[in-house]
C-alpha cells in the first residue's frame, strides 16, 4: 500500500488539490451570489437576503437546493446535443481557467513533500488563459443557437461579436506586462514586480503599466457578460438571453461558469497589475505582517458580538460559533509565526481578489448598461487603439532603458 | 505503446473523425463545431511535440476568433439544414484520382521523413517564443512582412465593400 502511494504520490497530491479548488472554488461561488445580493441591495437601500439563516447566510444552500430540485423541462426543436453541450462547455472551461492561477510563492512542506500553491505552472501560463476564455464562447453562443427560440438567439448573436470584439482589445492589454515580464509564466510576471522590494505597492505593474489596467479590466468585464456589458442576457430586451430556454441545474451551470470567470478575472487583474502576492508595504516593515490576525481578531469578536444580539436563536448559536473561529485562525497566525510568514502570499492575493470582486458588484450596482451600437464603438474605436498605443509605448520606454 | 504515442495516436483520431464529421454533418453548425475539434486536435498535437506558444496561438486565432467568426455568421443568416445537390460530374471523374494522388504524394513524403521526424519530436525547437520571433524577424522578415500586407490589403477591401453598401 505504501510503495502504491509513494509510486503516485505526485498524481494523488494532484487530485486532491484538484478537488479542493474545485470544493474551494465552488463554495466561493455560492458566497459570492450572497455577497452581490447584500451589497447591492444595501447600495439600494434594501436587506437583501434575510430569511434563511442569520444575515442570509443559508441562502446559497436554499438555493442550490432549489436548482437540484427544479424540474427541468427541455423545450421542443431544440438541437439536443448542443443544448446539452453548451453549459457543461461553459461550466468546464470556466472551471479548467482556475487551474493556470498560482495561489502562493512557497510551496507548502507536508508530509516530506513540497507541495506547491496551485495546480499547474505553465510557460505559455497567461496564453493558455486566453485559449481558454477564446473557447467558453461557444457556450454562451451554442446555447442561444441550440435553444430554438428567438431571444436566446439575439442574446447569442450579440454575445459572439462582443466577445471577438473585447478579445482583441484584452490579449494586446497584456502585452505591456509581459514586455515588462519578458515571460508568459504568472509566477514570473509576479517575479518582476518584485524587483524592488524596497518599494512596496510602487514596484506593481499597475503604475507604469495604468492605461493598459483600464484595458484589461475594461475588456474582460466585457469578456465575463457582466454589467456595464451584460448585452448577452439583458433581461429588459432579451427576457433572460442567451440561457432563457434554460431550467434548473443547467442554467446553475451557466450561473456558476459566470461567477467562477470573475473570480478568474479578478486573479489576473491581482496578478498581472496588482503584484499577485506582494505585499503592498516595504519589505522593510515587518510588522505588516501581524496584519492578517489584525484584521481577523476585531472581525471574529465583532462577528460574536453581533451574533449575541441576533434576533433567531439558530442565529445565535451560528454566529458566535463563526465568530469564535475566525478569532481563532487570528490568534494561531500571532502563536505560530511559521504559520504566520507562510500565508502573507496567499492573504495579500486572496485580499486583491476580494477587492476586484467587490469592484464588479460595485459596478452592477451603479451602472447602466451600455447600447450594442455604444458598445461597439467603445471596444473598437476607443479600447483597442488605447491598447496598442499602450504597447508601442511600454515598447519604446523599454528600448530607451535598455534591452536586459 | 509510449504514454506520447497514445496520446498521439487519440488526437490524431480525433482529428480525423473531425474533419470526416465536418463534410458528413448536415446542419452550418454542426460542421462548424466538429471543425473546432479539428483545430484543438492540432492544438494537442503541437503540445505535444512541445511547441506551447504555437499550440496556444492556434485555440486562441483558430479555435476561438476565426470560428467564433464563422459561428456568427452561421447564425446571423440563420443557415438551415442544407440541401443535398446532384454531385458534379467533374468532381466525381476528377475528384478521387487527385484526392488519390494527393494521398500518395504525402505518404511518400511522410515516409521519407521519417528518420527527421524522431529528432523533431520533442526537439523543443518551436517551444519559445524568443526563437519563433526571431525567425520571423530575421530569417523570414521579408515573408512576414509581405503576409501582413496582403492582410492590410484585405481588411482595407473589406472597409471599402462595408462602406459602399452604406451609401
Amino acid at each position: 500500500m505504501s510503495a502504491f502511494l509513494n509510486a503516485y504520490a505526485t498524481i494523488i497530491i494532484d487530485l486532491i488539490k484538484i478537488a479542493l479548488l474545485l470544493f474551494i472554488v465552488l463554495t466561493v461561488n455560492a458566497y459570492l451570489t450572497w455577497f452581490e445580493r447584500k451589497v447591492v441591495a444595501h447600495m439600494q437601500s434594501r436587506w437583501g437576503p434575510h430569511r434563511v439563516g442569520p444575515h442570509g447566510l443559508l441562502q446559497p444552500l436554499a438555493d442550490g437546493a432549489k436548482f437540484l430540485l427544479k424540474e427541468d423541462p427541455t423545450p421542443a426543436g431544440v438541437d439536443k446535443f448542443t443544448y446539452f453541450l453548451a453549459p457543461l462547455l461553459a461550466l468546464a472551461l470556466a472551471l479548467t481557467s482556475i487551474a493556470i492561477i498560482p495561489f502562493g510563492p512557497e510551496p507548502l512542506h507536508l508530509f516530506g513533500r513540497d507541495i506547491a500553491l496551485g495546480i499547474t505552472n505553465l510557460n505559455i501560463g497567461i496564453l493558455a488563459l486566453f485559449a481558454i476564455t477564446a473557447l467558453s464562447v461557444y457556450g454562451v453562443v451554442l446555447a442561444g443557437w441550440s435553444s430554438n427560440s428567438k431571444y436566446p438567439l439575439l442574446g447569442g448573436l450579440r454575445s459572439s461579436a462582443q466577445m471577438v470584439s473585447y478579445e482583441l482589445a484584452l490579449t494586446m492589454s497584456v502585452v505591456g506586462v509581459l514586455l515588462l515580464a519578458g515571460s508568459f509564466n504568472l509566477r514570473d510576471i509576479i517575479g518582476a514586480q518584485a524587483h524592488h522590494p524596497e518599494l512596496g505597492i510602487f514596484g506593481w505593474n499597475v503604475w507604469p503599466q495604468i492605461l493598459g489596467f483600464f484595458c484589461f479590466f475594461v475588456a474582460a468585464v466585457a469578456e465575463t457578460n457582466r454589467v456595464p456589458f451584460d448585452l448577452p442576457e439583458a433581461e429588459s430586451e432579451l427576457v433572460a438571453g442567451f440561457h432563457t430556454e434554460y431550467a434548473s441545474f443547467k442554467f446553475a451551470m451557466f450561473f456558476i461558469a459566470e461567477y467562477t470567470s470573475m473570480i478568474t478575472v479578478s486573479c489576473l487583474c491581482a496578478i498581472m497589475f496588482f503584484g499577485g502576492w506582494l505585499s503592498p508595504f516595504p519589505a522593510s516593515w515587518t510588522f505588516t505582517h501581524y496584519l492578517p490576525s489584525v484584521i481577523l481578531i476585531p472581525f471574529g469578536l465583532w462577528v460574536i458580538w453581533d451574533g449575541i444580539r441576533y434576533e433567531t436563536i439558530f442565529g445565535r448559536i451560528i454566529l458566535p460559533g463563526v465568530g469564535t473561529a475566525i478569532t481563532a485562525i487570528g490568534a494561531v497566525l500571532i502563536v505560530f509565526p511559521a504559520v504566520n510568514e507562510f500565508i502573507q502570499g496567499p492573504f495579500w492575493l486572496l485580499a486583491k481578489i476580494f477587492v476586484f470582486l467587490f469592484v464588479y458588484v460595485w459596478m452592477r450596482g451603479t451602472l447602466p448598461r451600455l447600447r450594442y451600437d455604444q458598445l461597439m464603438d467603445f471596444g473598437w474605436k476607443l479600447l483597442l487603439p488605447v491598447s496598442i498605443a499602450n504597447v508601442v509605448i511600454t515598447a519604446f520606454v523599454i528600448l530607451l532603458r535598455g534591452v536586459k | 505503446m509510449t504514454p506520447q504515442l497514445a496520446i498521439f495516436f487519440v488526437l490524431a483520431a480525433l482529428a480525423v473523425l473531425g474533419a470526416l464529421s465536418l463534410i458528413m454533418q448536415r446542419h452550418p453548425i454542426h460542421s462548424a463545431l466538429s471543425l473546432i475539434v479539428v483545430m484543438i486536435s492540432l492544438a494537442g498535437l503541437y503540445l505535444l511535440m512541445g511547441a506551447e506558444f504555437v499550440a496556444a496561438v492556434q485555440i486562441i486565432v483558430y479555435g476561438g476568433a476565426i470560428m467564433v467568426l464563422f459561428v456568427f455568421v452561421i447564425m446571423l443568416l440563420n443557415a438551415g439544414v442544407e440541401e443535398r445537390t446532384n454531385v458534379s460530374k467533374l468532381a466525381g471523374i476528377a475528384g478521387i484520382p487527385l484526392a488519390v494522388a494527393l494521398l500518395g504524394f504525402l505518404a511518400v513524403v511522410i515516409a521519407r521523413s521519417n528518420a527527421g521526424a524522431d529528432a523533431g519530436w520533442q526537439s523543443g525547437a518551436l517551444a519559445n517564443t524568443k526563437e519563433i520571433s526571431m525567425m520571423l524577424f530575421r530569417e523570414f522578415v521579408y515573408p512576414f512582412e509581405l503576409t501582413s500586407f496582403l492582410i492590410l490589403v484585405a481588411i482595407l477591401g473589406a472597409i471599402v465593400l462595408a462602406q459602399r453598401e452604406k451609401n
